[in-house]
């Protein structure tokens, strides 16, 4: 398959007072063409930031990439100008952020806020950019465009607000589009509302999408490909399939114990014990290690490699290293059937 | 609106006769039979209560009545004499306070902790800090003795405005700064503006037109205010510059205990504060569509 986007050991650092946090710190995956990729972790795991720099939209002056690279269509965005920036941001790669409430200016229709990207990168005239805009308000599903391209942000739901960040995201066709939490503010019926829309979105476009959540449903429902991100690292990638039923990582595990099931009887959700690691002054070793049930000596002082498994799984832990004893992987799989 | 203004009228008046003191007890008295007529015509020696309906009645016909002090001038000849003066002041001090007042806000606010949002603000903090009747004196010092560039003083030709123009719009432009920059910072850190960077805009249509107009609704509502008071004339400024503009008969009116020049330039000065807040409202409608003037829908 076509690989879209492709980041290789990316490192971000913001600076603040108390120090440098290394919120990203090596993070390699790839963007196949049409496929949706969701990057899943905790708060402060840095999917965020990932995407963020993906746009070279990290707050500058005190976040910056230290190191890495993000190949797109055979630059690397990472060393790009912010002119030449500008010009992919929107057209090629596009982003949808997780709060619709607040994602669209309050002073200005939504018709213009939909059209002025359309205007500002492919110089059309207003009334070709408003024919495209109301395509696309039809697109994902608002009614009466017509009547609707006039209207303030003010004037709808959050749901329909999503919609129109949604068709902004997508007026100038763009290859990827990143949705950080598009889902987390809205009502779950609207939630599953959203994520029919991407699914159908990306069936008539075939754009690339990215999903950053930390909402295992989300990810079940659209996901082709699942990026678990731990304390500024991946952790696991792998196929919903590998990761839903086959997870290795026993940080991944711990993720999928944590979520409510229905088909479950024993009835106690069980946590992941302690939290996540200071990203001032990130372990030496696996950042999971203090948590984790498993954890060998290795574990907190080498950081793991990335282990494959088969397919398009991988996954970075001590434990599926050739050199590991094959005893303790046993007795993960027992585990894994118990799941 | 109405309502507002007659309890403006209402409260000036009773104040105004609490202050001890009449128009008439100064060493400089005025002709015996011109005080008669005036003692006649406000009823100055009929209880308060027939002088106040007597005086709103007057008001309602837009007739303020002759000065008890200059008794050749009527308080509608001094408004109109004076308040076209003090208009031209006013709009040439407002239209360089508000230009040059968002501009350093803008730019401040896009620079900030740089050297150019030190030096606004420090010229800002000055503005506020330094009463303008010693900026007008400096001003005049520099520019005009000194220098000679300028005329001092009078009104009569673009020249003799420059000074007091300046003098005058130092402190405003400098609340309009100061306010532009506050209100710029937050808007700037609105998920909007990110959606804004998002799209690939450039940095000067995301600053004018998704940041701005979000920043300016809280420097409308103080334009309001300042607006009036700098538009009916300012008593030191045109006193220093010897400018025929209304803020002297406002003053003297009051030294005076000149009953109707006292009225009718409160009355004044509040209706164009009013008039003011009235379109400060309008602005509002016009620049955020979430205020609606109609209340049509919720």
């Amino acid at each position: 398959m076509e690989k879209v986007l492709q980041i290789h050991d990316l490192h971000v650092q913001f600076s603040t007072y108390g120090g440098a946090v290394h919120a990203v710190r090596g993070v390699s995956f790839s963007l196949h063409r049409g496929e949706t990729l969701a990057i899943v972790g905790e708060s402060g795991c840095g999917k965020s930031v990932t995407s963020q720099s993906i746009m070279g939209l990290i707050p500058a002056p005190h976040g910056r990439i230290t190191k890495g690279q993000i190949l797109y269509g055979g630059r690397d965005l990472a060393k790009l100008k912010e002119a030449d920036l500008r010009k992919i941001r929107g057209v090629d790669i596009s982003m949808i952020f997780q709060d619709p409430m607040t994602a669209l200016n309050p002073t200005i229709t939504i018709g213009e806020q939909i059209t002025e990207g359309l205007m500002q990168h492919q110089r059309l005239s207003k009334s070709s950019a408003k024919a495209k805009g109301l395509e696309y308000l039809k697109m994902v599903g608002i009614a009466n465009p017509d009547i609707r391209y006039k209207q303030y942000p003010h004037q709808f739901s959050g749901g329909m607000r999503q919609r129109i960040v949604i068709a902004m995201a997508l007026i100038c066709e763009p290859d990827i589009l990143i949705a950080d939490e598009p889902t987390t503010a809205l009502d779950v019926t609207i939630q599953a509302q959203i994520l029919d829309l991407f699914r159908k979105i990306q069936k008539q476009t075939g754009v690339s999408i990215i999903l950053i959540t930390h909402d295992l449903g989300v990810v079940a429902q659209v996901a082709d490909r699942i990026a678990v991100m731990y304390a500024g690292k991946i952790a696991e990638t792998g196929g919903r399939r590998d990761i839903f039923y086959q997870a290795r990582h026993p940080y991944t595990k711990g993720l999928l114990q944590s979520v409510p099931r229905l088909d479950r009887e024993e009835g106690d959700l069980v946590p992941i014990p302690g939290t996540p690691p200071d990203l001032f002054a990130p372990p030496k070793g696996c950042p999971f290690t203090a948590r984790c049930d498993h954890a060998m000596e290795v574990c907190a002082r080498l950081d793991p490699e990335k282990t494959h498994i088969q397919d398009a799984h991988f996954v970075n832990c001590w434990l599926e290293d050739e050199r590991a004893g094959r005893g303790s992987s046993t007795a993960e799989k027992s585990t894994i059937t118990n799941f | 609106m109405l309502l507002t203004l007659w309890l403006i009228i209402t409260g000036t008046f009773f104040l105004m006769h609490a202050v001890p003191g009449s128009p008439f007890n100064e060493e400089r008295t005025t002709n015996e039979a011109v005080q008669r007529n005036l003692i006649a015509y406000y009823k100055l020696d009929e209880p308060l209560a027939v002088q106040y309906v007597n005086y709103l009645k007057s008001v309602v016909t837009l007739d303020f009545g002759p000065s008890i002090k200059k008794s050749s001038q009527t308080v509608n000849d001094m408004i109109s004499w004076g308040f076209p003066v003090s208009l031209e002041l006013g709009l040439y001090t407002l239209a360089l306070a508000i230009v040059s007042g968002i501009t350093l806000g803008v730019i401040a606010a896009l620079r900030r902790n740089g050297i150019i949002d030190y030096l606004a603000m420090t010229i800002a903090v000055l503005g506020i800090s330094i009463p303008n009747f010693v900026l007008a004196t400096l001003f005049i010092q520099v520019f005009a003795v000194n220098a000679g560039w300028l005329p001092a003083a009078t009104w009569t030709s673009w020249r003799h405005m420059i000074l007091p123009t300046f003098a005058l719009a130092t402190g405003p432009m400098a609340i309009i700064a100061r306010l532009t920059r506050s209100s710029m910072l937050e808007v700037l850190t609105q998920d909007y503006i990110r959606t804004a960077k998002a799209k690939g805009l450039s940095p000067a249509k995301i600053v004018f037109k998704h940041a701005l107009r979000n920043a300016l609704l809280p420097v409308v509502t103080v334009l309001g205010t300042l607006a009036a008071s700098i538009l009916t004339g300012t008593f030191v400024i045109e006193k220093i510059f010897a400018i025929p503009g209304m803020g002297k008969y406002f003053i003297e009116s009051i030294n005076n205990r000149d009953y109707p020049v006292i009225m009718g330039t409160t009355v004044f000065y509040s209706s164009v504060l009013i008039i003011m807040l009235f379109l400060v409202d309008i602005a509002y409608g016009i620049l955020d569509p979430r205020i609606n003037l109609n209340k049509k829908e919720g």
